[in-house]
């Protein structure tokens, strides 16, 4: 295996590394404010709420997401709405995340005893102070292990907007492959840049995990 | 105090409460005994609405608090509850489980606050608890920051659902002994529970109910001592 071409083309890894880098951290933030907000409505005992919520994340997560992406890119001109291709790859990524993280938003919610939201209650707290100031606090708890894991799968899955011409990490390490005629090098350098992330990300969120037990 | 004119409760198919009229009055001890699954939870839930009532009506403070208009929030500031589970706030110190509300919902300031939750804990022999977290207390020492959470409010009555029924059989007498000096002092309550002893030595009058309804209503002595019903005689047979 040779790897001489990285003194020429590491650059090319590095920018795609920064694109990935800002796609995802877009697509996180953005998935959990709509997760949230749905979550919210899932839980909610309003009725049409709860079904526009659940129809949207049975929708989502019933789809691919190369398929989202599509439509979004191709399909939002149609109604004249031009978007950049970043914004439309954040798009397509941050509603397709935001079905995942309602629903471990929710999982979240429901995991806390019904007592503690009767105490509340029965204390005079309204149902949202109950919410804000017992149950979600709590809540949070149950949900940063797996929003973590989103987190990572974002990292991974934003390697799809390269099919949209964005030049992430994925669609750079095909350039560099084109231009040095070797298939197989630039994919493990690729690989290995992902893994970075992720790995960084996941003992990330193991800090933060312990730092939440110490008060148990 | 309380008055609650012919309240049902289904839940789906099953019918648990099958019309309840009674009323509490003020300073009263009530106890409600009966068989599980005879309504008597059911009952002390809907009378501050942590259960929907079917149909009937319950009035507190001679204010209709099933009416559709009515703000539960506010009767409930006056209405304590003990659960069976404690149901202390596992994310706040025990200062804050008890200061929480008072400062949040009665807008008490946090020195008042925390200078009641402090007399109330000296009252309980925990105040030195107040800095720590629930997990770091027995079972009867969670219920009774439980009761001083609830009292924290300075509600007109307290509602207790099965508060010894979790704890260790060592951990009972603690808690019973905190709820008969709060009867001493005057508090009206409704307390269900299985604790007979209690009930005799406690209580003002005893309610029996089975399969729904009231079916025996008196001071302690003529239930435990005359019961009318026959099922109130079986059941005392069983558990005495």
């Amino acid at each position: 295996m040779d790897f001489s071409f990285l003194s020429e083309y590491y650059m090319f890894f590095i920018n795609g590394a920064k694109f990935t880098l800002i796609i995802a951290f877009f697509t996180v933030f953005l998935g959990v404010i709509v997760g949230t907000i749905f979550a919210l409505m899932k839980i909610s005992r309003n009725v049409i709420l709860n079904m526009i919520a659940s129809t949207y994340v049975e929708i989502i997560r019933g789809t691919p997401l190369l398929v989202q992406l599509y439509i979004i890119f191709y399909g939002l001109p149609y109604v004249g709405l031009e978007l950049p291709d970043m914004v439309a790859g954040i798009l397509a990524l941050s509603i397709n995340s935001s079905a995942y993280v309602a629903e471990i938003i929710r999982g979240g919610i429901n995991a806390i005893d019904k007592g503690q939201m009767e105490a509340a209650r029965s204390l005079g707290m309204s149902y949202n102070r109950a919410m804000i100031s017992i149950i979600i606090p709590q809540a949070i708890k149950n949900i940063i292990p797996a929003l973590g894991n989103e987190f990572i799968v974002i990292i991974k899955e934003s390697s799809i907007v390269s099919v949209i011409g964005i030049h992430e990490l994925s669609y750079n390490a095909d350039t560099v492959r084109g231009n040095i005629f070797k298939p197989f090098e630039p994919l493990l350098v690729s690989a290995f840049i992902y893994f970075i992330m992720t790995f960084t990300l996941s003992k990330f969120m193991k800090r933060i995990e312990e730092r939440m037990n110490i008060s148990d | 105090m309380i008055r609650v004119c012919d309240l049902q409760k289904n839940f789906g198919e099953l019918q648990v409460l099958k019309g309840i009229d009674i009323h509490v009055e003020k300073g009263e001890v009530m106890v409600v005994i009966g068989p599980s699954g005879s309504g008597k939870s059911t009952f002390l839930r809907c009378l501050n609405l942590l259960e929907q009532p079917t149909s009937g009506e319950i009035y507190f403070q001679e204010v209709s608090i099933t009416s559709k208009n009515n703000n539960i929030d506010m009767q409930r500031q006056k209405m304590g509850m003990v659960f069976q589970g404690f149901n202390l706030f596992p994310h706040m110190t025990i200062l804050e489980n008890i200061t929480f509300s008072p400062i949040k919902v009665k807008k008490l300031s946090k020195e008042s606050a925390e200078k009641l939750a402090f007399e109330l804990l000296n009252k309980v022999g925990l105040q030195d608890k107040a800095n720590s977290y629930p997990s770091q207390l027995s079972g009867g020492q969670k219920q009774r920051i439980a009761i001083v959470r609830a009292l924290a409010m300075k509600p007109d009555v307290m509602l207790f659902d099965e508060p010894t029924s979790a704890l260790d059989p060592e951990m009972v007498g603690e808690v019973l002994e905190v709820m008969k000096e709060l009867a001493k002092e005057g508090m009206t309550m409704v307390v269900v529970t299985h604790e007979m002893g209690f009930a005799k030595e406690v209580g003002s009058r005893v309610i029996f109910m089975d399969n729904g309804y009231i079916v025996e209503d008196g001071t302690p002595e003529e239930v435990f001592n005359n019961p009318t019903n026959e099922r109130t005689k079986e059941f005392l047979a069983k558990v005495l």
